[in-house]
């Protein structure tokens, strides 16, 4: 699941955004526990709850005290501002990058993503 | 609190743990990596008051721990010989830990024995070690104790039995959170259990970090030679190797996205390096050096 090359509570985190964005964690919802997470994924429970306070601090994630964790009712909205303004400088530009360098036209690609309409 | 301060452990002229000074804050897992030979079990039976140090003091909760009973019934120290008499049965061995631990749990150590599939009635010298070693686990987890030390307690266990005893090991702690330091050469399968490592190398202390932090520390940047020699100066390097105009150098150093950016324009590729290979590259013999063009 996890793997060691960057730390595991940005795994976590990352992981759970994608979650929110696919729709599979609904806004509102209860989201696992520290220790549920940790069992689960056979973590320590520490870095699970450094994944989850990451969450809560950038507001994907809001805390019932005594209760648990919440998915924010505006989080998948913000999760998918944010992806949309990173997603021609990080996916696209690196992309045309390649592209050029191997001598693939603009409009080539233009017609190919036609054809995925 | 455990506090380790100066702690120094000799035998005859031999120093196997030299000037150890170390905070462990209580209720966390650590784990102890250093190569055969750096000091990992000198330290811990320094660490359970199991041998007195040459020089230096362990302090549990402030009080100084060396043949202190308040502080020895809470630490259950767990080391290859299992400390018994060969000819007990384990049965035996469980009544001795039940009687001499206020915080023993027996259904949970019947339930371990069955886990690892331990017949009781057998004597502690019929068992094969990887059966020591899962009896091991068994009075160190049932032992509840708020400080468990389990040294190297995985040696002839296959990869079945090691994920059962990771697995019960997270589990119980998770259900009684106390200390526990694990020693290990298994790095990659176990780290993801550890909220701290601590390192010793050559009987010093070389590192006490948080496991996630380790994670991503270092980093690998390839490319053309000169290029590569340009960029790495400066920075601390732990092992490089050179395939014709290709040089390949392990620095120990977060680069910022910028500095990424950079060296990706003048053609250099950057890897990330896991824990095992930090570990390598720390404790490998070879100096360290400053890096040079």
């Amino acid at each position: 699941m996890f793997d060691d090359r960057s730390p595991i509570y940005l795994q976590i985190a990352d992981g759970i955004k994608n979650d929110v964005l696919s729709g599979a964690l609904k806004e509102d919802e209860q989201v696992m526990s520290t220790n549920q997470y940790a069992a689960f994924y056979r973590i320590n429970p520490a870095t699970a709850a450094k994944g989850f306070a990451q969450l809560v601090e950038e507001g994907v994630l809001y805390k019932k005290r005594g209760i648990g964790m919440f998915v924010s009712p505006d989080a998948r909205e913000r999760l998918r501002r944010e992806r949309r303004e990173r997603f021609f400088t990080e996916v696209v530009d690196p992309m045309l990058a390649e592209a050029k360098r191997i001598g693939i036209e603009v409009d080539e690609i233009v017609r190919h993503l036609g054809g995925a309409r | 609190m455990i506090e380790l301060r100066g702690v120094t452990v000799r035998y005859g002229r031999t120093v196997a743990v030299d000037d150890v000074t170390l905070d462990l804050p209580t209720g966390k897992i650590y784990g102890l990596l250093g190569r055969n030979g750096s000091g990992k079990t000198s330290l811990l039976s320094a660490l359970a008051s199991f041998r007195r140090p040459a020089f230096g003091v362990v302090r549990v909760d402030g009080a100084d721990a060396f043949e202190n009973p308040a502080v020895m019934r809470n630490t259950c120290f767990i080391r290859d010989t299992l400390d018994c008499n060969e000819s007990d049965k384990v049965r035996q061995l469980m009544c001795f830990a039940g009687w001499m631990r206020p915080t023993w749990d027996a259904d949970y150590a019947a339930k371990l024995l069955d886990l690892f599939e331990i017949n009781p009635r057998k004597r502690a010298s019929s068992l094969s070690r990887g059966q020591k070693s899962a009896v091991g686990v068994v009075l160190g987890l049932a032992s509840r104790a708020p400080l468990t030390i389990l040294d190297e307690t995985y040696l002839g266990m296959d990869a079945v039995a090691r994920a059962a005893f990771y697995r019960e090991l997270l589990e119980d702690y998770l259900a009684h959170p106390r200390t526990i330091v694990l020693s290990t050469h298994l790095i990659e399968e176990v780290a993801d259990l550890f909220e701290r490592v601590v390192i010793i190398d050559r009987g010093r202390l070389l590192l006490h970090e948080e496991t996630d932090e380790l994670r991503g520390r270092g980093v690998t940047v390839t490319g053309p030679a000169a290029a590569v020699g340009e960029f790495v100066a400066g920075h601390t390097v732990l092992g490089e190797q050179s395939l014709g105009g290709v040089r390949a150098v392990t620095l120990d150093w977060h680069p910022a996205a910028d500095d990424v950016a950079r060296g990706e324009s003048a053609g250099l590729t950057f890897g990330p390096v896991g824990i095992q290979d930090l570990f390598i590259h720390l404790t490998s013999r070879a100096e360290r050096l400053e890096a040079t063009r």
